[in-house]
């Protein structure tokens, strides 16, 4: 209960006027852009450290977290002021993280160093590190925080780390080049992208064992540039948006089927999205045009395209 | 230890978690056999050879295998015999499939035939990591070696296609006085027909003079008389004249082939696809940038590591068959997955051209389409294969 109080208010302290925002991390440009959902015009410019790629907030919204990999450093910002207010030791090349329900520990993908590492960031200092496959990125945990998922891109497994114990307790395979991963339908399923297996692989939380696979084909695109990265799925659960990479479309998914229903054409290279506060807008990155798409997700329409910095990679929302 | 220390520092009670390795169910040993090439003068001495060549990939490699088997309980080593320059390969070839049955070849193509036809290596698994030469992915196939390395024409084919999306179509051929010049060249003869370029000038090179005073005097002379062309097309396999012939040229046209313009494997301006991060560890573990051939050693390793983590086999018979398999597919760096043609054993690989500060396309280019996969759109197809060894696979 104690989040959601402070959740609360902080609300009404912090963010009495402001629109609910998308903060995009710009990974050639060492900025975040910072778009505001009405007006759908970015309104912000924040200098970063180098290389920011993910990006997440705690769970009042009260600070930033940014993988900051070529200063070997996740950043704490002040979404407020835009002022970086200390750096967390995160190991080096930090790409990705996730953020543990205990809003207190952060596990973070250390790409270049095939190790995940553990850290606190009321203390700010580093808990443990687990030696994982090569190129770490996928970072997913599970509701109940029992279970952080790390997925690893050239050795293509997710490993399945035991957050008390920090001991990987199981290692799936997956198809080549393994980028993202969440659990979903309340945890009782994990699911990964492959970037280059061009599939998401679904995995039953309980057992690890692989219950479906979900494919893609998009006429006039060569299969082999069909590469799945980022996905999210509605609040209820029903219907996955998955970013295909340099396919640059967002394919839409019935998660009871599997089966894509729509395809949804956006910028080139899409690769991380977030939804709009209500879920009736997702905004997608596309690293190689520069912009962020905004895709109606009612209509499975894409009705807007964003110019933000270079590289657009990471994205989250603010309320 | 960098890691440990780093934690320690960082954390104050940091605590390190190791994964317990589980005890290993299958071992495998891949051989690395190198035949020295006797030093070879060139005019520059701005890019020496590295010695460890091809091994450093297949090094890393090995620990890329490693770390994947930690989790698997498959473990690797890599056992590297280099023969001096004239040595006896044959002797050391048998040597090393008495004792293992995959093995690396690096080494010029009759040695590579030698070892393919030992009776000893009938049952083993060959991947050539050096040769490009066109005969051993046509006549001379053999079933038991496959090629991580692209052969001539794949690069040549490469460069083509990036010359006539840019409409620089009618070329200047210099060749260099080797053999191996002359097959360069006649493999850019053959890509030129192929996607319909005009060769339509050619002259030898045959300079003795030290071209590092000379090339500024020489070389505008030397192109004067070609025809109008687009673009100034050299075929110097040993990299041995070629850098002399940018900006030195009678008109201003864009070098290509051995400078300038470059085909090739694999290139340290390679970034794309995660590729910074292969050269980021290539550089930590050897301590230079990584060249193609050390890039098709690692793959070489790399096949044969992620043949067994999907397998969980590791003999050279089980491991052929599924690397030649429609479900193999190996994510390296370059954006597609390669996998293995079955007429021939080459590797499918797009191809990077580049120049020296920054990649310039992935080939195939968009708009060459082909029947089965755009890979194949580069080198030879499987129409126009003339090896018969592979009757068992496609």
């Amino acid at each position: 209960m104690k989040p959601f109080i402070a959740f609360v208010a902080s609300l009404s302290l912090a963010l009495p006027a402001t629109a609910a925002e998308i903060w995009i991390s710009n990974e050639k440009d060492n900025t975040l852009s910072v778009i505001d959902i009405d007006t759908l015009q970015v309104v912000r410019t924040i200098p970063t450290g180098e290389r920011p790629r993910g990006i997440t907030f705690n769970s009042d919204y009260s600070r930033l977290f940014i993988c900051a990999s070529d200063s070997d450093a996740v950043q704490v910002m002040d979404p407020v002021t835009g002022e970086i207010l200390h750096d967390l030791p995160s190991g080096e090349d930090p790409e990705q993280f996730v953020l543990h329900p205990d809003d207190r520990h952060l596990w973070i993908a250390n790409e270049d160093d095939a190790v995940t590492t553990v850290v606190d960031v009321q203390t700010r200092r580093v808990v443990a590190q687990i030696n994982v496959g090569i190129e770490p990125e996928g970072m997913a945990v599970s509701p109940d925080g029992k279970t952080v998922i790390t997925t690893s891109e050239t050795t293509n497994m997710a490993h399945w780390i035991d957050t008390e114990t920090h001991a990987i307790y199981a290692n799936t395979l997956v198809d080549a080049r393994p980028r993202h991963a969440e659990f979903v339908k309340d945890g009782t399923e994990l699911w990964v992208s492959s970037e280059i297996g061009g599939t998401i692989s679904i995995f039953a939380a309980s057992d690890q064992r692989e219950i479906g696979k979900i494919g893609f084909e998009i006429s006039g695109v060569h299969p082999d540039l069909i590469q799945p990265v980022g996905f999210k799925l509605t609040p209820d659960q029903k219907t996955a948006f998955v970013a295909l990479g340099p396919a640059n479309h967002v394919a839409v998914v019935n998660t009871e089927t599997l089966a894509v229903e729509a395809y949804i054409l956006v910028g080139r290279r899409v690769w991380h999205m977030a939804f709009s506060p209500d879920h009736s807008q997702l905004f997608t990155t596309n690293g190689v045009s520069g912009d962020v798409t905004v895709i109606d997700v009612a209509s499975r329409k894409a009705i807007k395209s964003i110019k933000v910095g270079r590289f657009p990679w990471g994205a989250a929302m603010r309320p | 230890m960098r890691r440990l220390l780093q934690a320690l520092c960082l954390g104050g009670s940091a605590l390190i978690v190791a994964n317990i390795a589980q005890a290993a169910d299958i071992k495998v040993t891949i051989g690395y056999l190198r035949l020295q090439e006797p030093p070879r003068a060139v005019l520059s001495n701005l890019d020496p050879i590295p010695a460890s060549r091809g091994i450093d990939g297949a090094a890393l490699a090995i620990a890329d295998n490693r770390t994947t088997g930690s989790f698997m309980g498959h473990a690797y080593v890599l056992d590297v015999v280099s023969v001096a320059p004239g040595g006896d390969v044959v002797a050391a070839a048998r040597a090393m499939l008495s004792a293992h049955e995959l093995v690396v070849l690096d080494m010029p193509a009759e040695a590579v035939l030698q070892v393919a036809d030992l009776p000893e290596a009938q049952r083993a698994l060959l991947l050539n990591a050096a040769t490009q030469d066109t005969a051993l992915r046509a006549g001379a196939c053999r079933a038991n070696l496959l090629h991580t390395v692209p052969e001539r024409g794949m690069e040549a084919d490469a460069l083509m296609q990036v010359l006539l999306a840019k409409r620089w179509t009618r070329l200047a051929l210099i060749e260099g006085p080797s053999n191996e010049d002359a097959a360069l060249a006649e493999a850019y003869r053959q890509a030129a027909r192929k996607f319909g370029l005009k060769i339509v000038a050619e002259k030898r090179w045959s300079f003795d003079t030290d071209l590092r005073r000379a090339a500024s005097n020489e070389v505008p002379l030397f192109t004067q008389g070609f025809k109008d062309h687009d673009a100034v097309l050299v075929a110097d396999a040993h990299d041995d004249f070629a850098r002399y012939i940018e900006h030195n040229t009678w008109q201003p046209r864009p070098v290509v082939g051995a400078t300038g313009l470059v085909a090739q494997a694999w290139a340290p301006v390679v970034e794309q696809w995660g590729a910074a991060q292969l050269q980021s560890r290539f550089q930590a573990s050897a301590g230079r940038q990584m060249t193609p051939r050390d890039y098709a050693a690692w793959a070489a390793v790399r096949v044969i590591g992620e043949a067994v983590t999907r397998t969980g086999a590791a003999t050279a018979v089980d491991l052929r068959a599924y690397i030649l398999s429609e479900a193999f597919e190996l994510a390296a760096f370059q954006g597609r997955p390669l996998s293995f043609r079955g007429w021939n054993g080459q590797m499918r690989q797009p191809i990077p051209v580049v120049n020296a500060r920054a990649q310039v396309a992935s080939a195939p280019l968009e708009g060459f389409e082909h029947a089965r996969n755009p890979l194949d759109s580069l080198g030879t197809d499987q129409a126009e294969s003339a090896c018969t060894a592979f009757g068992d696979a496609e």
